[in-house]
């Protein structure tokens, strides 16, 4: 059948070389999919025009969501009539992306019986992309995908669907039970995941540890990377390993400790763990030798996003260091506390950390009813315009 | 089905389900993992156990065919379990060290790569593009295969002074979130948007069109006698908020659009704490099916931070001790007035103080 397919001479180039060729995926669903192989013609179209071709969505979902659906139309569908309407599902992912290929056959199976067969492994957000469906085919599809365990993620001003990093089922720097707990707040949330009520999105990102593998501090509202309070485990032995295995320790741990905490004598690594700031780096480095802390938990910052619209942030401390034992009731308290206040004063497209720009962080603390500490700033403000309120004249 | 019987709010299926055994038995009591070759891990449980972890490449726009593909894999070599990492690397979950040439030759063999471990490129983290968004200002998967095929030894080799983290946005919505890169390419817009007055009532709401701009230079207007709005040229910055929340302001602009790239950024707190990426190329105007320019600015960079920056040094932290001026001098770029912020908060981003190489 591959005769039948259209011409693309431009995507054809992406084809080869080295990497693995999306424009090879397109072609394996086109083959028996009318939807891919309309995705391929208009994309070849995009490429000679220099321009997308897919107009805004609309409003289309499955009964009683507000979100999980992108709708998607072309704005050449007399050309590409197989893409006329050709909207995404963002299925909600299993925590850490582990699945056994029983259930990935399931999932293809539905999407070849109601869509193009075209997928993202997986969204920026961490769904599993569906990308390409009829409007008939979402009720159907949705019934199939729920029918089998999985249900859809969100979209618009929702709580966006949580993801985190691989965490303790592979990874021994995993300060607390990232999958855990990312599973637990995306099914303690399903009304705030499905039916968008916010100012605007709302994201959870759950890291294991400071190396932040799911890049927390750049994209979620609610940063959630696990540290320690404790001494780092050292094992001497393994140390000493490493140093005649060719690591210098001098070199590429004492100087590039950003507190310059560690001293090495040639025999045996000396960690002033108070002046620990819990980077990892030397454990990085030396993984058999060094492991985080026993005492663990987390350190919840707020606020990162991307620059639409009042410009990139980063997340920001607000908690400098939490327990994360299941049914995590402190996290969900300060979540709740946030949205409350967010939920209420927050413009349109606002989002938290636009907000505590907005209020200042000084006036957000009070209203979710935490005490300021030092760890929340960089430094204490350098400018002198101080709203001092009328209570503390009146308590002078 | 009668509405009774919908299933809703199920909320994901539980992850446990679908973890190999050794995983559930070495779950939170993992020992430590080295790296045997690049893209091969082996885990060792304080039980003694060792999972070894085999990961590939792929184009994150996969088809079912290849899905299944990969299914087929896992149940050959590692009892029907496998993961996706967060940069859309796919990753086969194996017992059997045996195996693992095998398993590499398979997946050689249908086009999948191994590797994007410790000191490399992984791979690029990227948004939708022309397949599937309406405001890209540029293609994502093409971009992302134009690069990754140039810079390809650096995903099957561990030969970069540490690791080096690429990621692309189509538009300044930044699904991708690529502002702490170490090389972010991001798709911009430089025309103001043309507005269909003709439509624009019917299609959008006023007040929350002109609450969308980020320097309010859009303002309500009455055009022939429709209420519209007008936007101020000189005030406007191209972001493209208001095309996402009124579709009547078209952003897109096939002569206009294009790729800018920003280098420097990194999430992890591991020596540095995390930054943004800073600006190290304006503009380069879309060119597919291959966009050469992009991939020879990113290829260039890549060389000169691997020539240079010694051994742990993130992109940012090597920029960062040679200074700005050197970076742009090391890698011919130049320097202009579109790399000097003028948004909120710019007067920090200058230079305050006489510590100049010269």
């Amino acid at each position: 059948m591959s005769e039948k397919l259209r011409s693309t001479p431009l995507l054809d180039e992406l084809e080869k070389g080295p990497w693995p060729s999306f424009v090879k995926e397109i072609k394996k669903s086109a083959e028996t999919n009318t939807m891919a192989e309309g995705t391929l013609g208009q994309l070849e179209r995009s490429y000679m025009d220099k321009i997308s071709h897919w107009k805004h969505g609309g409003l289309v979902g499955v009964m009683g969501y507000g979100g999980g659906v992108i709708g998607r139309y072309s704005d050449l569908p007399e050309e590409f009539p197989e893409v006329a309407a050709f909207h995404t599902y963002r299925v909600n992912q299993p925590s850490g992306w582990f699945y056994t290929s029983d259930v990935l056959r399931t999932l293809c199976d539905i999407w070849e019986r109601h869509g193009s067969g075209l997928t993202n492994m997986h969204g920026s957000t961490g769904d599993i992309i569906f990308l390409g469906s009829t409007t008939e085919a979402l009720e159907p599809c949705f019934a199939d995908l729920t029918a089998n365990g999985f249900d859809l993620g969100g979209s618009g001003s929702d709580v966006r669907t949580p993801s985190c990093c691989v965490g303790p089922a592979r990874c021994e720097w995993a300060c607390y039970d990232t999958l855990d707990a990312c599973n637990d707040i995306t099914h303690s949330y399903q009304d705030e995941l499905h039916r968008p009520a916010f100012p605007y999105k709302y994201k959870f990102k759950f890291a294991g540890c400071p190396n932040d593998c799911v890049a927390s501090v750049a994209r979620s509202d609610m940063s959630i990377i696990g540290t320690w309070k404790d001494d780092i485990q050292v094992d001497q032995a393994k140390v000493q390993e490493y140093a005649a295995n060719g690591v210098d320790i001098e070199a590429e741990i004492c100087r590039l400790c950003p507190t310059k905490c560690i001293k090495w004598d040639g025999k045996s690594l000396d960690i002033d763990n108070a002046e620990c700031v819990k980077c990892m780096h030397c454990i990085n480095v030396m993984p058999k030798a060094l492991r985080p802390g026993k005492e663990r938990g987390a350190t919840i910052l707020i606020g990162a996003k991307a620059p639409i619209i009042g410009g990139a942030l980063l997340s920001a401390v607000f908690v400098p260091f939490l327990e994360m034992e299941p049914p995590y009731e402190d996290l969900k308290e300060l979540a709740e506390a946030i949205w409350d206040f967010w939920g209420e004063y927050g413009k349109n497209r606002e989002r938290v950390g636009e907000f505590i720009q907005r209020v200042g962080l000084g006036n957000f603390l009070d209203e979710i009813g935490l005490e300021p500490v030092p760890e929340m700033v960089a430094h204490p403000r350098s400018n002198p315009y101080i709203f001092f309120e009328e209570e503390l004249e009146e308590d002078e | 089905m009668a509405v009774a019987d919908r299933k809703t709010d199920i909320g994901p299926p539980d992850f446990r389900q679908f973890l190999p055994p050794i995983i559930k038995k070495n779950y939170g009591k993992w020992a430590y993992h080295e790296i045997l070759e690049p893209g091969v891990m082996v885990h060792v449980g304080e039980s003694g156990d060792q999972l070894y972890t085999v990961r590939a490449g792929t184009p994150r726009l996969l088809s079912t065919v290849t899905i299944r593909q990969f299914a087929e894999l896992a149940d050959k070599y590692c009892g029907g379990h496998l993961r996706w990492t967060s940069r859309h690397n796919v990753e086969f979950l194996l017992t059997d060290k045996s195996k693992i040439p095998a398993l590499k030759k398979e997946l050689h063999e249908i086009g999948f790569p191994v590797g994007g471990t410790g000191n490399a490129i992984s791979s690029i983290v990227h948004t939708q593009g022309w397949v599937h968004c309406h405001s890209s200002a540029t293609d994502a998967s093409g971009v992302v295969k134009a690069i990754m095929d140039e810079v390809y030894p650096h995903f099957v080799n561990m030969d970069l002074p540490a690791k080096l983290r690429i990621a692309f946005a189509c538009c300044l919505n930044m699904c991708g979130a690529v502002h702490c890169s170490d090389i972010a390419v991001l798709g911009v817009h430089t025309k103001a948007p043309i507005i269909d007055h003709e439509n624009l009532p019917k299609l959008c709401e006023i007040p929350t069109l002109v609450a969308s701009c980020p320097t309010g230079a859009i303002r309500p207007a009455t055009v022939d006698g429709k209420q519209s709005v007008e936007v101020e040229e000189a005030q406007c910055m191209f972001c493209g908020n208001c095309y996402t929340v009124c579709p009547a302001m078209q952003i897109n602009n096939a002569d206009a659009d294009g790729i800018s790239i920003w280098v420097g950024g990194k999430v992890s707190n591991a020596r540095h704490e995390p930054m943004f990426s800073k600006l190290a190329i304006p503009f380069i105007p879309n060119n597919p099916p291959r966009w050469p320019e992009v991939v020879e600015a990113v290829v260039k960079i890549v060389k000169v931070y691997a020539e240079n920056a010694r051994k742990h040094e993130r992109m940012g932290e090597w920029i960062e001790r040679i200074g700005w001026p050197r970076f742009f001098k090391m890698t011919d770029i130049p320097f202009t007035k579109y790399h000097i912020d003028d948004f909120r908060h710019a007067g920090e981003t200058y230079k305050r103080s006489t510590q100049l190489k010269h």
